[in-house]
């Protein structure tokens, strides 16, 4: 075994040799994955020894494992070298240097949302001063969090800040091995969120990352890590509703969440990455593990989604119900356009007294699109009284999509109630002419069909999020008809 | 308001409406009846616009306009209804929403601004009080899980808040029961106006004892065989179908 003193010699070295000039602060990888790649990802994050050890734990771990195949999805197979697995950021010399300069059709789309003009700068990614009301905003936003307590920083400044929360909570709801997307993530992730709310707090915001200014370029591997105390209680909201591009096409996040005795988590997500073209080339890939530990007893966890975007997608966001009464919740509206693919569901595990669940997940699919729901509701023998509802409907639009519902049970309790109620419905054309026939145009009709489908989900989601998500909605399945 | 001259019409290729003329002026009821499979509902059907009807020749204006140039939902909010023989269910979608989107399309459309939300509601509220409809109604899925005979009393509602100047009602009449036959000839009677003219498409001569017609056609084999006034109606429910067929042959 070379020592770490020869690794990072024969790092610099390597780097010499192809020629990448030496700010190392700002400069990326190129691409390639082996220790080395992880040692110099720790390095230039300045993490602490643990930190390092962790990554390269996970590191052997993934070499071993295989690429899953299960998920019903079809794509090239990926060329995991060929990836640089830190980024730099962006300079501001590459960025448009007003909107004047971005895609006119992106534009339009911010327009159809209704994002206010002083936001689409921003998230176009314009350099002026990307700072506009947003840095008083998070001002004010911060120090009323500090007042209560709360820690909601990215999650390289939690390495450096708390890393004793880091290192007692980081992995223990998605362990390194846990499959071989999470654990590339441990081996290489850039950065994220960590929200810490302490005992008997009630988080006095919704958190979004909209408000964490160095939110921006987390990059394709992202961490975020979410522990509500006993007794707390936080929302938190992840994405916007504005179409997201990155030149990465492959994401591969890992969420953590950790409810303590009588905590509560919701967590809400808007996704809209970019999902390729209409022949569906060049979208990302959106391989995200996301779990929720319900670890003390009355703890709850909610997970709702709306997901548009991204060309293939592949999340299960999940409850480990361990705390007896302990509660967790699955709402997602999830669609599917043009040649976009989606593997998706949710994971619901009892294993306290009286634990409980709720799925209700609700696929929209329409042009070429393949979408499938893949819920699974385990309950363990010790898991007295356990109860779960399960909803899940599929509308499809036009003849070329597909829905396909995979549920698995796995009951080894025979007191547990546990059901399961499945639909598959179409936009029908009588439906669209009934429509028009009252005035309505096929867009609109569309529009209210499809919502109508996604209230059970949207009346979760807070109340602006709800209604972005309608627009969003709209935007989404713009031509899907006719 | 509406004039149709030598409509042909088919539907997958076959031949349905062969010849058919008609007038109707403001202030006019028109019942059309026929056999079943004589054209009457395809006549619906076509001036509502139905894209699985295609239009071989012939013309259809309305208030001087080339009607089949219009998308279905202009016409509609030029002032065309259409209420429907089987109305569709949407589930999901709130019978309330759906009515407000289309009085609003329609406002819209005349230049006017939304209507305010308590002003349709109380006014939602009275109509459906006429009709004997329960108010949960609005907040019931459009249609979803209603008896044959509460759709016929919604498209009546839907009527009644459109105020259209052209009602075609394709057997509104049927399936009902004699309390809402009545509550829905008495929504049509609300809605006559100088203004306004409105087509009854029905099969049986029973709803024109309550909503009396100005004229009376029968149509045979795709274009009206005999037209004359109410008294046709009866001589038709005594004499059957087959006189008709027999006449329009002879």
């Amino acid at each position: 075994m070379p020592t770490e003193q020869e690794n990072l010699e024969h790092l610099v070295n390597r780097r010499y040799e192809h020629g990448f000039v030496t700010d190392i602060a700002t400069e990326s990888l190129p691409p390639g994955l082996d220790e080395d790649v992880v040692r110099a990802i720790s390095a230039r994050k300045n993490e602490p020894e643990f930190m390092l050890d962790w990554r390269l734990r996970a590191f052997r771990m993934w070499r071993e494992m295989d690429e899953p195949t299960w998920a019903h999805v079809h794509y090239p197979p990926i060329d995991f070298q060929a990836i640089s697995y830190f980024a730099a950021p962006k300079s501001d010399e590459d960025r448009p240097k007003s909107l004047d300069e971005v895609d006119p059709k992106l534009l339009e789309t911010y327009d159809k949302l209704g994002i206010p003009l002083h936001e689409r700068a921003r998230l176009a990614g314009v350099a002026v001063d990307a700072v506009f009301d947003s840095v008083s905003v998070a001002t004010t936003f911060k120090e009323k969090l500090s007042e209560a307590g709360v820690i909601f920083c990215s999650f390289s400044e939690a390495v450096q800040e708390h890393p004793e929360l880091v290192r007692k909570y980081l992995g223990s709801v998605v362990p390194q091995r846990d499959n071989f997307y999470a654990a590339l993530n441990s081996a290489v992730f850039s950065d994220g969120s960590f929200v810490y709310v302490p005992k008997g707090v009630r988080c006095p915001m919704e958190l979004s990352t909209y408000f964490r200014i160095n939110a921006a370029n987390t990059g394709q591997f992202e961490r975020t890590l979410i522990v509500a105390d006993e007794g707390s209680y936080v929302s938190y909201l992840e994405g916007c509703t504005a179409p997201m591009r990155d030149e990465n096409q492959l994401h591969a996040a890992v969420v953590e969440l950790v409810a303590l005795g009588d905590a509560e988590i919701k967590y809400s997500t808007v996704q809209n990455w970019y999902p390729g073209d209409e022949q569906g080339k060049g979208g990302i890939y959106n391989f995200v593990t996301k779990r929720g530990d319900c670890r003390g007893a009355n703890s709850k966890i909610s997970w709702t989604q709306v997901e548009t975007g991204s060309a293939i997608t592949w999340k299960y966001p999940s409850c480990i119900l361990r705390g007896d009464n302990s509660v967790g919740e699955f709402y997602s509206v999830a669609v599917t356009n043009n040649y976009q693919q989606a593997d998706t569901g949710t994971k619901m595990i009892h294993i306290g007294k009286n634990t409980s669940s709720t799925i209700v997940s609700k696929g929209i699919s329409a042009g070429r699109a393949q979408q499938a729901y893949r819920g699974l509701v385990r309950v363990m023998p010790q898991a007295d009284g356990a109860r779960n509802h399960t909803q899940c409907d599929s509308l499809l639009i036009g003849k070329e999509c597909g829905a396909h519902t995979f549920p698995y049970m796995e009951i080894r309790n025979p007191g547990a109630k546990v059901e399961h109620e499945a639909t598959t419905s179409k936009i029908s054309a009588n439906q669209l002419f009934y429509c028009r026939q009252r005035g309505i145009s096929e867009e609109d009709a569309v529009n209210l069909i499809v919502n109508g489908f996604c209230k059970e989900v949207f009346k979760e989601l807070p109340m602006e999020f709800a209604v972005e998500a309608q627009a969003l909605l709209s935007v989404s399945l713009e031509g899907a008809v006719g | 308001m509406l004039q149709i001259k030598d409509l042909d019409a088919s539907i997958g290729g076959t031949e349905i409406l062969r010849g058919l003329s008609l007038d109707v002026s403001a202030g006019e009821v028109h019942a059309i009846m026929g056999p079943n499979g004589s054209g009457k509902s395809t006549l619906a059907q076509v001036i509502a616009g139905h894209s699985d009807y295609e239009v071989t020749s012939g013309t259809v204006t309305f208030k001087g306009e080339d009607l089949l140039e219009l998308e279905p939902e202009e016409r509609a909010r030029e002032g065309i209804f259409l209420g429907f023989q089987y109305p569709v269910e949407i589930p999901g979608v709130n019978n309330a929403i759906l009515l407000r989107e289309a009085v609003n399309a329609k406002r819209r459309h005349q230049g006017l601004d939304d209507v305010d939300a308590f002003e349709f509601l109380k006014l939602a509220r009275e109509k459906m009080a006429v009709l004997g409809m329960d108010p949960q109604f609005l907040n019931r899925g459009v249609n979803e899980g209603f008896s044959g005979g509460e759709k016929k009393r919604n498209e009546i509602l839907q009527m009644a808040m459109l105020e259209p100047s052209l009602a075609i009602l394709d057997e509104t009449d049927s399936g009902l029961d004699i309390d809402a036959l009545r509550a829905v000839a008495e929504g049509i009677n609300a809605l006559r106006s100088p203004d306004r003219a409105i087509i009854l498409v029905t099969h049986y001569q029973r709803v024109l004892d309550y909503v009396e017609p100005d004229h009376v056609h029968v149509l045979s084999d795709g274009r009206i065989a005999r037209s004359g006034d109410k008294t046709l109606a009866l001589e038709l429910e005594d004499k059957g179908y087959d006189w008709v067929r027999e006449a329009a042959s002879a």
